[in-house]
């Protein structure tokens, strides 16, 4: 705030309307504790560089959590020292990776920035990369009676599977210091599994009848309880709360899907979980126009609620997929249009003229230019 | 081994391309009538590069360039092939606007690199609107010293602009100037006192200003001198005049021109009122040894033009196909921009829709479909400076570039994907901030290894 405050004179001489400001500021403190930016390094690989100027462009919006996206069905760019081959198969390129020390890197320059990283690994749906380099632990498809050769979500049947989740989360957990990691479980598509005779002979001697929205419950269940041993907590997708698996009371479910998710806030936080909101938010829609007036005049609290449930709504997110994203793009089409979620997620529920934030916005944005 | 080998190994070096142009000359500008066909045969004994001018060569280096691969070895290749190429239309144009954002030199001059890798050949400099006059005129100072963003470090000099004209022209590319009025000119009103019609709130002047006055003499010796600058500035045989969206309502609420009306006898047909001023901007241009190309409104509202005009057809809300065809059944010259408006963005692989584009789709004879002379794709300025342009224009102008430039018959889309996603991976590598298609990779990626 006090880098905004001062500001050159015609001549080039700083100066600073920090005093006069103090007179009339009361304390400053943010609204909402979770102000995250969602990154895509599967779809695209971002070198970098891009993610540490994000990192910075970050800062200068206030923004406090890095959710980092980081596989996904298109490439696994993060490099496992406990897998290897998972990157040296599921990458686009052996240059296209994420190694330790990059790792490392991403999260102190955040860090120091005062910016939360916290890790996404997808599953069980989102994987089509990660069976290039860990055989097995993708279902196979069945067309009919012989496999078809293509493979589905991970496969829930097999102890390998639980072996394999067990050892990966364990690093994770680790290389990735925050209290939270992120789990995915969005999208699990059921075809792979209905097509699969194992998985439905499994089915049957589970007793799930053909609800296959048991097994992924019960695949989500085992990768909680294997997380949840490393001492982390987790955020989920709001999938995994919407087919009633069994969470911990500290789960944060997120919140992604447009249609009425005020209703969907109200039903998470009545459960008694923690949401943050990703769904009004995904930049990666674009469309022609000033759009950021209508990620700003995004109110997270109207939904239906007693107080105790409000309080449950600790933030949200600025999601950019990236399926048409990478670095020849990310910086214009982030900002400065998430910065108006992240005043959103930080100013008082008051703040909503547009015009006024309009004022601002350019001027920041022109601060972000310099 | 032992044994002289007569024959050629199969990988023979090939260190040089011999270019044969039959009419030389590097000295003079690209027009609409310039040659740009050429003939590329590439052998185990030569590379040959015919075209029968100095543009074709260009065309076909730009080719050439696009064929040479490299191996993992590092080791530049080329295979044997055979083409003969030329372009279907003969203006494959790009508009780029400086006065909603202005755009550094460099950007310019970037744009025309990138041009001439989608054998683009037209650059359609609307370079002066209603937000600023970056435009330094030796003429009118004032203009842009007023009408400038501002006036010390967001204008084009007289330097910028014979820049801006060489570079393009050692490319192959025109460069076509707008100066649109008699709307879009709010930024001409300060450095220009009594040019715009003052608007009126009952009987006193508001303080707004609207388009330019067509009523006074002073109006006409102004557009005069200015267009007699702008002939000699840009050497392009035309010049766009522009005339879109003409905005009536304050013309109406001026006293001094409902007498001008009376007396005209124009009645309440303030479109009677524009043609007049645009038939007087038309003489002006005309005498001054130029052609013009004016926006559809000219066209649509009865305007007397030259038979040589270039209508530009820009308008969605009758389909564009009707337009082009009453263009050119009454006989002018048409070009489309109308689903080429790059601008316009939207979610997902938008590219597809511009490239399927049919600008000859619709009720015509041969003899109107001739008069199309190709098209324009258009990165307005209201959302783009140089902070995005590179990005939001390609590669997505390369689909509207290759639906002017190929045959018709070329229009499959799973085949011009894999081409137009190498493409841009090749625009990466030359270090072009071209954005991608969809989901993949290039072996080089902006910004990274």
């Amino acid at each position: 705030t006090f880098s905004q405050l001062v500001h050159e004179d015609d001549y080039g001489s700083v100066k600073n309307n920090v005093w006069k400001a103090v007179k009339k500021l009361r304390s400053i403190s943010c609204l909402f504790a979770h102000r995250g930016i969602l990154l895509d390094t599967s779809r695209h690989y971002l070198p970098l560089k891009s993610i540490l100027t994000n990192l910075d462009a970050m800062a200068f919006n206030k923004f406090n959590v890095l959710h980092w996206h980081i596989v996904d069905d298109q490439s696994f760019p993060y490099q496992s020292v406990s897998f290897p081959e998972l990157s040296n198969k599921g990458a686009y390129s052996y240059n296209h990776v994420y190694t330790p020390t990059d790792v490392r890197l991403v999260i102190e320059y955040a860090r120091l920035r005062g910016i939360r990283v916290i890790p996404e690994f997808d599953t069980p749906g989102h994987t089509q990369s990660w069976g290039k380099g860990q055989k097995d632990l993708l279902t196979p498809c069945y067309s009919g009676e012989q496999p078809s050769g293509s493979f589905g979500p991970v496969n829930p049947i097999l102890n390998s599977t639980y072996d394999f989740m067990a050892t990966l989360f364990k690093e994770i957990s680790s290389v990735f210091p925050d209290a939270y990691i992120h789990l995915g479980g969005d999208e699990v598509s059921f075809n792979c599994w209905e097509s699969n005779p194992e998985v439905k002979d499994f089915m049957k001697k589970q007793g799930f009848g053909i609800d296959y929205a048991k097994l992924e419950s019960y695949y989500v269940q085992k990768i909680l309880d294997i997380v949840s041993s490393y001492n982390k907590g987790y955020v989920v997708w709001q999938e995994v709360f919407d087919n009633n698996a069994e969470l911990k009371p500290d789960t944060v479910v997120e919140v992604w899907m447009a249609n009425n998710y005020a209703h969907e806030l109200s039903r998470v936080t009545r459960a008694g979980y923690t949401a943050i909101l990703a769904a009004p938010w995904y930049l990666d829609y674009i469309s022609y126009g000033q759009d950021w007036t209508k990620y700003y005049r995004v109110e997270p609290l109207n939904f239906p609620g007693s107080e105790k449930q409000k309080r449950l709504l600790i933030g949200g997110e600025a999601c950019l997929w990236g399926e048409y994203v990478d670095a020849t793009n990310l910086t214009p089409r982030l900002w400065p249009r998430a910065s108006a979620v992240g005043e959103r997620l930080w100013s008082s529920k008051n703040v909503t003229n547009l015009q006024d934030a309009y004022r601002r916005l350019s001027n920041h944005r022109c601060r972000m230019l310099r | 081994m032992g044994h002289a080998e007569n024959k050629q190994s199969w990988r023979t070096s090939c260190t040089e391309l011999l270019i044969s142009v039959a009419t030389p000359g590097c000295n003079g500008f690209p027009n609409l009538e310039s040659k740009e066909n050429y003939k590329l045969n590439i052998s185990r004994d030569s590379m040959l590069l015919y075209a029968d001018a100095v543009w074709g060569a260009l065309r076909g280096l730009e080719t050439f360039s696009q064929l040479v691969g490299r191996d993992e070895n590092g080791m530049y290749y080329i295979n044997e092939t055979e083409i003969v190429d030329f372009p279907r239309f003969p203006h494959r144009g790009l508009l780029l606007d400086t006065s909603r954002h202005y755009l550094p030199l460099k950007a310019i001059l970037e744009t025309l690199d990138v041009m001439a890798y989608n054998k683009l050949n037209v650059f359609h400099w609307h370079i002066v609107d209603d937000p600023s006059f970056p435009y330094e005129s030796f003429t009118f100072p004032e203009l842009s010293k007023q009408g400038a963003f501002s006036a010390m470090t967001h204008v084009y000099t007289a330097s910028d602009v014979q820049t801006v004209i060489e570079y393009a022209r050692l490319r192959g590319i025109r460069v076509i100037a707008e100066f649109d009025t008699p709307g879009h000119t709010l930024s001409w009103g300060p450095g220009a006192p009594g040019l715009l019609t003052p608007c009126y709130l009952g009987k006193d002047p508001s303080g707004t200003y609207g388009p330019i006055n067509p009523i006074f003499n002073s109006t006409y010796q102004f557009v005069t001198s200015l267009f007699q600058e702008i002939s000699s500035v840009f050497p392009d045989y035309f010049i766009h005049l522009g005339g879109d969206e003409v905005d009536f309502t304050c013309w109406k609420s001026n006293p001094d021109i409902l007498v001008f009306m009376k007396k005209m006898g124009f009645g309440e047909d303030y479109t009677k009122l524009e043609s007049y001023y645009i038939q007087r901007l038309l003489d002006i241009v005309s005498s001054l040894g130029k052609g013009y190309m004016v926006w559809q409104e000219v066209f649509d509202n009865g305007v007397k033009v030259r038979p040589d005009t270039i209508i530009h057809v820009w308008k969605n809300n009758l389909p564009y196909a009707e337009e082009m065809a009453n263009v050119t059944k009454a006989g002018y010259r048409a070009l489309l921009s109308a689903p080429w408006y790059l601008n316009r963005i939207s979610y997902g692989q938008d590219w597809m829709a511009a490239y399927q584009v049919e600008p000859l789709k619709f009720t015509g004879s041969t003899k109107q479909k001739d008069l199309v002379i190709g098209g324009e794709a258009c990165m307005w300025g209201e959302y783009v400076d140089v902070t995005n342009l590179t990005p939001r224009l390609w590669p997505r102008a390369g689909a509207v570039a290759e639906r002017l430039w190929s045959n018709a018959t070329v229009r499959n889309l799973q085949d011009a994907y894999v081409r137009l996603a190498d493409f841009r991976c090749e625009l990466l590598r030359r270090g072009v901030q071209a954005e991608p298609l969809f989901t993949g990779y290039c072996d080089h990626e902006f910004g990274g290894f």
